[in-house]
């Protein structure tokens, strides 16, 4: 290594880990999925009996609406609940082959996987720390298995980097962090950071440098064993005869900053991407199927509510056959706990206050792709050595991910094919699913040259053509959070509202378990103070 | 389905450079990534008021523009009284309206003009006076 001057490359190495080091901290920006405040699960819901025959109307049977049924119905209270869907769960929702899924506009598609196969449509991973959707699955009985969120031998691909050709995520974080961490030696020892750094600090903090990076004994980072215990070798040590380990070769330091392809490092240093991470076994959908089993007939199915009525005895819910229309029936109680999505929401006409109002009226709700990929076989496993995780790209696809059950099977497999926000998912929505899936292919395939002979069935959900919701989750901003989140959540009368979109944990089932707890527990206090 | 702006975004917003030159508000702070790709903002890739509509709109008001019903609806621009002024439709698009999300930060002034003279001018709808970029400009 030559000596070059510091400073210049200095500022731009800090900016540049900011940018890294940031993106477990942008998470907190978030618009459209807010930000990432711990649980405030504080263990299982104890509510004191209430008065004999207190009832409560619940609107909606997803994750929210389920727990406030459960809860209130072990407390002593009548509990009826009305379903847009057929089914429980809501957007805990697993999509499995042989399923018919018509989205808003007509479109539909016989989900064509083999028995067994399926890819969850909305949320799809349990992080450890989200004790109250834990406390549920537990409860409920759900079988869950690890998720695996970071595989080093997954890809991390750009279009504009390595002539298109995607790089083990292994390869790009030790060179990241070689490179890193060099140069921070670097500057360490040529006394750049004396004014801030003790000396004793700066002593401590190259051994770290050495050890973090795997930097040699001159704190350099180059082609080694050590940097190969990181980042792989060209040849694996073996044994016997000719079971020499030939090293792998670094990427230059210009190579992999240039490459913008430790973005993708930095995305699995979230507090809700940290291991350990769950999923049901058999799919995410498994958790709403057991909540309907366990509250049975308490759940009106096919219940398209059109009208919330308040007056100072209870609260009444008119609604239809959300197949059929037809007449309109009623369901009344002393009070409503409605977990009905704002976007849905806003259109029925329900007399609260204005605050309430205003906060349901504001909230638009965010875009999001997935798309599911049926393959003839487990070339990903076979071919790759990919055993579940997330391969990242920059293409409009953002994600592919692999299965994370049935690892090594003969069979088939199902990959996440696309998983988006924003711009690209919003151009999806606007495509037929068969263009969803097309797209999804071609992007898949630059990085899975095996994707276009292997592919067998496909499916694609677009959320803001999900009849029940209109979009993915609640699109909060900040500024708006501070005018009306308190709003939304408050009691207004006899009606609360529940749901990711009343907590600060949005689009995940952790915040709907906590809003609904919360909004249950406030109305428990209200009815035994009346 | 070409992003050209995808990664160049990327890389922008992980330094904290401006999304939108003309934008007059203090810098935002950079977008959140999880990954490289798949999570763009800026603008849309098309210019053209019919690409724009099909590429974007149809998503949620559907190809023919009759809107769809299920729990909830999204209404009709088919022969849509609303659109009479101009300002309605480029105030929703700029800045949403309920379940209509503010698309202001994913449009040009000029895509947003071209798309509202689009829908003004079809489905049925025969408006004869045009959106002005300007007009846009004063909306956001």
């Amino acid at each position: 290594m030559t000596d070059q001057p510091i400073a210049p490359s200095r500022r731009s190495l800090l900016s540049m880990i900011g940018g890294v080091a940031g993106s477990a901290a942008m998470y907190h920006a978030m618009t459209e999925m807010g930000y990432a405040d711990e649980s405030t699960f504080k263990g299982p819901v104890k509510l004191s009996p209430p008065p004999a025959g207190t009832s409560v109307l619940i609107l909606g049977a997803g994750v929210a609406g389920m727990v406030a049924a459960m809860e209130l119905r072990d407390a002593g209270y009548k509990v009826q609940v009305l379903e847009y869907n057929g089914r429980p769960g809501g957007r805990n929702w697993t999509l499995y082959g042989g399923d018919t899924y018509t989205e808003l506009g007509g479109f539909t598609q016989k989900v064509g996987f083999d028995p067994g196969q399926y890819i969850n449509p909305g949320p799809w991973r349990l992080p450890y720390h989200h004790q109250g959707i834990l406390h549920y699955v537990n409860r409920l009985g759900v079988a869950l298995e690890p998720f695996t969120q970071v595989n080093f031998n997954a890809y991390v691909h750009s279009t504009n980097a390595y002539g298109g050709k995607p790089q083990r995520y292994r390869q790009v974080q030790a060179d990241f962090h070689g490179h890193v961490a060099e140069l921070l030696a670097k500057t360490t020892k040529q006394g750049a950071l004396d004014q801030s750094v003790s000396k004793q600090d700066r002593e401590m903090l190259m051994v770290a440098l050495q050890n973090w990076g795997a930097l040699n004994g001159n704190y350099e980072y180059g082609k080694s064993i050590e940097t190969s215990l990181r980042r792989g070798f060209d040849v694996d040590p073996g044994g016997g005869l000719n079971s020499m380990p030939v090293p792998s070769e670094p990427r230059a330091m210009s190579d992999v900053v240039q490459s913008g392809l430790w973005a993708a490092i930095g995305a699995s240093c979230n507090y809700e991407m940290q291991s350990a991470i769950f999923q049901p076994k058999g799919g995410m959908g498994m958790i709403g199927k057991a909540f309907g089993a366990a509250l049975g007939p308490l759940i009106q199915y096919n219940a398209k509510v059109i009208e919330i009525k308040q007056d100072e005895k209870g609260v009444t819910a008119t609604y239809i056959d959300s197949r059929t229309g037809g007449e309109k029936r009623t369901a009344s109680a002393d009070w409503c706990v409605c977990t009905i999505p704002a976007s849905i929401l806003t259109q029925i006409p329900m007399n609260v206050a204005a605050p309430m109002k205003n906060a349901i009226n504001q909230l638009s709700y965010s875009a999001a792709l997935k798309v599911g990929l049926q393959f003839k076989r487990r070339f990903w496993e076979q071919d790759d050595h990919i055993y579940g995780g997330i391969t990242y790209t920059n293409q409009p696809n953002g994600t592919i991910s692999y299965p994370m059950w049935d690892y090594f099977s003969k069979g088939k497999g199902v990959v996440l094919g696309a998983y988006t926000f924003g711009q690209a998912a919003y151009l999806a929505a606007a495509k037929s699913p068969e263009d969803r899936i097309q797209d999804a292919l071609e992007y898949g395939s630059k990085i899975h040259p095996q994707y276009r002979q292997e592919f067998d069935a496909g499916v694609a959900v677009a959320w803001h053509r999900v009849p029940w919701t209109l979009g993915c989750a609640g699109a909060w901003t900040e500024p708006a959070r501070a005018v009306h989140y308190d709003n939304l959540c408050a009691l207004d009368g006899r009606i609360v509202l529940a749901g990711e979109h009343a907590s600060r944990i949005p689009a995940w089932q952790e915040g709907a378990v906590t809003s609904s707890i919360d909004a249950i527990t406030r109305l428990h206090q209200r009815v035994m103070s009346a | 389905m070409k992003i050209r702006t995808a990664i160049a975004t990327t890389l922008l917003l992980a330094i904290a450079l401006p999304t939108f030159a003309d934008t007059a508000a203090p810098t935002p702070p950079p977008p959140p990534r999880r990954g490289l790709g798949g999570f763009g903002g800026g603008p849309f890739p098309m210019q053209d008021g019919e690409a724009i509509y099909k590429g974007v709109c149809q998503g949620c008001h559907m190809p023919d523009a009759k809107g769809a019903v299920g729990a909830g609806m999204y209404p009709a621009l088919v022969k849509n009284e609303n659109l009479e002024t101009a300002g309605y439709p480029v105030g929703v698009i700029v800045k949403g309206q309920k379940a209509m999300p503010p698309l202001g930060p994913y449009f040009t002034d000029v895509q947003v003009a071209n798309v509202a003279n689009y829908v003004r001018s079809h489905f049925g709808n025969k408006y004869k006076d045009k959106v002005k970029p300007e007009d846009v400009k004063l909306m956001r």
